[in-house]
């Protein structure tokens, strides 16, 4: 029997019969939406953020991107070698987290502080997880936070100043510092278009909404997630209205100010370092949200976006672990279709 | 949408699930087509879920069409019959393309074979009586049904007697009919609808019958309006109700065919029985007529060849064991750049390369893919997406399953329900990074069973 149908595979190769494959099902795979694409996705919703940090940083914004990006390739590049593994720059995830880490930092830094920051990013924020898929952390809050801590005068409020500059914005205060040292509130259309001092990527809400708009409907980032950071922000923030009416920041500067809608549609939405289930990402949302308002209320920082983020990510096992869905028909089953 | 079917609570579809493109144009339009009587069929003597039969006939001794060769040894099992005229061979051992290994009787062809229209006339056509049911017993029906060999025909070929008895203990709200065929390419229900509808309600009234049914109905997908018209129009005058599904995968499933009609939900682990409900195919329904009315053996069944890989698409009413080249033979052989041929449907079937392997009862269709069909992406790394969890329509947590399974982690496979996995493939198919989710997943489950075995 084995060697009739010997002969006979024999006898099929020399007509060129068609090579058939054994695999396991399913046969068929959606295509249009591959790892690749949800990575080209997040660069294209970062045009918008990109752009008007260009307009407004100039030179500024350019430096420090093109820094950021090609320390992070680079540091891919080499940790990703060191440790023997195949080439990975081709996934695009190391040129955003680039991007987002060069957009997350004040214009004005000098060189080595994006440089920094992208080796710690990629070095100790990705590659010693066990590279793409792997990490606990957002590499480039990674990043920041490291060069934060390290340089503080270069990262703190003055940080973001040089009153020499040719650049209207540089020679500002950021409008979360000036309302904390000064009292002095921001008009709400320059936090919505972007007129003002900050890190390069999140002084425009408009472009923010817009490109972060784009991936929820791509459903390339959770609108779950956006959504509980808003959602905590908005409650929080209306009941520091309520308690302190006089205040001239409002739930409104809230949202438009700071690295808050930046965070919520470009950096939490991170899936690697989010809960899977749809429930979780909310809660996850929800507590970026609610620490982000604490430590900008109660905490001698102007900004909590990071600090809220790293915090999260650190939960996300133990949100997963709380929102196992419960599988279809179980008995006492919360979620219903 | 909302299904709006009197006395049925069902929204017509359920929660997740995926929509690949259907593909039914291959053969949807092709009659069925009787194919000449092979010269020899090969029957594993494990066709079904359950115990394997046991032959009863010896080398060269001679068998004609209908009789019983292998004989049922328990319950949860189902006799096989010879499906030509003709003398039976040395028993063999055969590959399955679900890579069984299972013992075979060969028949080799003798004498004149029933064959062409008048074979198919004589075990699907002609007329059906619509008031059948109150001639039979259901113990009498249950009984033909097992003497018959009949078992699922949608694929799952678990023994139908199993299912339609009586059982006063246990009561069967609705008694529904699977006409889904979710899976995108297959067309055999869809055609044996359109020419065959009624033996299907026949069947169907003579199962309501015996598992004494207070409600029939015809679950089908919305991409099948001809068939839905003709089984409206086969099913006037009776109490079966007709019930137009959304066309989702797996909407076909049992599990998911009942919350969409019933809006019940079977636990995990869980049999239709417990939510007072019972499941058939419709190939099973017009076999169960065949068996009652005709006294006709489950010999033959139609499976469809199609796909983009095979040159002439076509709907083939065959006889058990004729072997998969015969097929494609049949139908104008494979086209050059034909890459995976399944057993089944491409979400849940089996591809498989020995061509000589026998057609059996859950053999619901051929489909041959090109390599562009089966083109995907590479394999990255898993970036926690949660567009598996998205779709799962068991609402599990896929992408943990497969790291559990790929870590050998048997805790985490329990916390995550992996038992309750079907293994529709929804994941798979939708994973941004190309990872073999179902094939980790069976990979854990064998993992769990060993375990539990120690």
């Amino acid at each position: 029997m084995s060697e009739k149908q010997d002969t006979d595979i024999k006898e099929k190769e020399t007509v060129k019969a068609p090579a058939l494959q054994a695999a396991v099902s399913p046969h068929l795979s959606n295509t249009s939406f591959t790892t690749r694409r949800m990575m080209i996705d997040v660069l294209i919703a970062l045009v918008p953020v990109v752009g008007m940090a260009v307009y407004i940083f100039q030179w500024y914004a350019v430096k420090q991107l093109l820094i950021c990006l090609v320390s992070c390739l680079a540091a891919e590049a080499i940790f990703i070698k060191m440790r023997g593994k195949a080439f990975t720059l081709t996934d695009c995830s190391a040129a955003i987290t680039g991007i987002i880490l060069g957009l997350s930092l004040p214009g004005p830094a000098p060189w080595y502080i994006g440089f920094i920051a992208s080796f710690v990013a990629i070095g100790i924020g990705k590659v010693i997880y066990g590279g793409l898929g792997m990490n606990i952390f957002n590499p480039a809050m990674v990043g920041r936070a490291f060069v934060m801590i390290a340089f503080a005068g270069s990262m703190a409020a003055s940080g973001y100043l040089d009153a020499q500059s040719t650049v209207d914005a540089i020679t500002q205060a950021t409008p979360l510092d000036l309302f904390k040292q000064a009292g002095t509130t921001t008009p709400l259309m320059a936090l919505f278009v972007g007129t003002t001092n900050g890190s390069l990527g999140e002084i425009s809400a408009i472009a923010c909404l817009v490109g972060g708009l784009f991936l929820c409907l791509r459903r390339t980032a959770s609108w779950e997630i956006p959504a509980g950071v808003l959602v905590a922000v908005a409650v929080l923030g209306g009941i520091s209205d309520l308690v302190t009416p006089d205040s001239k920041w409002t739930v409104i500067h809230h949202i438009f100010g700071g690295a808050l809608l930046f965070g919520a549609f470009y950096i939490a939405t991170d899936p690697v370092t989010s809960p899977l289930a749809p429930i979780g990402k909310f809660i996850f949302g929800l507590g970026t949200g609610a620490i982000i308002m604490l430590l900008r209320i109660f905490s001698g920082y102007p900004e909590g976006v990071m600090f809220a983020v790293l915090f999260m990510n650190a939960l996300t096992p133990l949100i997963n672990h709380w929102t196992i869905p419960k599988p279809f028909g179980a008995v006492k089953e919360e979620a219903e279709a | 949408m909302g299904l709006k079917l009197d006395g049925f609570e069902g929204q017509g579809t359920f929660g997740k699930g995926v929509h690949p493109s259907d593909q039914k144009g291959f053969s949807s339009d092709v009659p069925i087509e009787v194919i000449p009587s092979p010269a020899k069929v090969v029957l594993p003597l494990s066709q079904h879920i359950g115990a394997p039969c046991e032959s009863i006939v010896k080398a060269k001794q001679e068998v004609i069409l209908g009789e019983v060769v292998g004989k049922n040894t328990a319950f949860v099992s189902a006799p096989i019959h010879a499906p030509i005229n003709g003398k039976v061979l040395k028993p063999v051992k055969v590959t399955l393309p679900s890579g069984r290994h299972v013992s075979a009787i060969p028949i080799k062809a003798e004498g004149d074979q029933a064959d062409g229209k008048a074979l198919l006339d004589d075990i699907l056509g002609g007329d059906w009586p619509k008031d059948c049911a109150e001639n039979y017993e259901p113990k009498a029906i249950s009984e033909a049904i097992n003497n018959a060999g009949i078992v699922g025909l949608g694929g799952a070929a678990f023994p139908t007697h199993v299912k339609i008895m009586p059982n006063e203990e246990r009561p069967i709200d609705a008694l529904l009919i699977n006409g889904c065929e979710c899976e995108p390419y297959l067309t055999p229900d869809d055609r044996l609808m359109i020419e065959f509808p009624g033996s299907i309600i026949s069947g169907a009234l003579l199962a309501g019958c015996a598992v004494g049914a207070k409600e029939i109905v015809i679950g089908i997908e919305a991409n099948k309006p001809k068939a839905v018209e003709i089984m409206k129009k086969a099913a006037d005058g009776t109490k079966i109700k007709i019930a137009v599904l959304k066309t989702k995968y797996p909407q076909g499933s049992e599990k998911h065919l009942i919350k969409a009609v019933m809006n019940r939900k079977v636990p995990p682990g869980g049999l239709p029985i417990d939510v007072a409900a019972a499941v058939s195919n419709v190939g099973t329904a017009a076999a169960i007529a065949g068996a009652v009315l005709r006294g006709k053996p489950l010999t033959h069944r139609i499976v469809c060849v199609t796909g983009s890989g095979i040159n002439t698409p076509k709907n083939l009413f065959v006889p058990m064991g004729i072997s998969y080249q015969e097929l494609i033979d049949f139908c104008g052989g494979l086209k050059e750049d034909a890459a995976r041929i399944i057993s089944g449907g491409p979400m849940m079937g089996f591809a498989f390369t020995d061509l000589n392997a026998p057609v059996t009862k859950g053999t619901s269709g051929v489909t041959v893919l090109t390599r562009d069909d089966v083109k995907k992406a590479d394999e990255t790394a898993c970036v926690r997406c949660g567009r598996c969890v998205d779709v799962c329509p068991l609402y599990l947590v896929p992408s943990k399953l497969a790291i559990g399974s790929r870590y050998k982690n048997p805790s985490v496979l329990e916390r995550y329900h992996i038992t309750t996995c079907l293994e529709c493939g929804c994941c798979a198919y939708t994973c941004p990074a190309s990872l073999p989710i179902v094939q980790l997943v069976r990979a854990g489950k064998a993992l769990i069973m060993a375990q539990s075995k120690k």
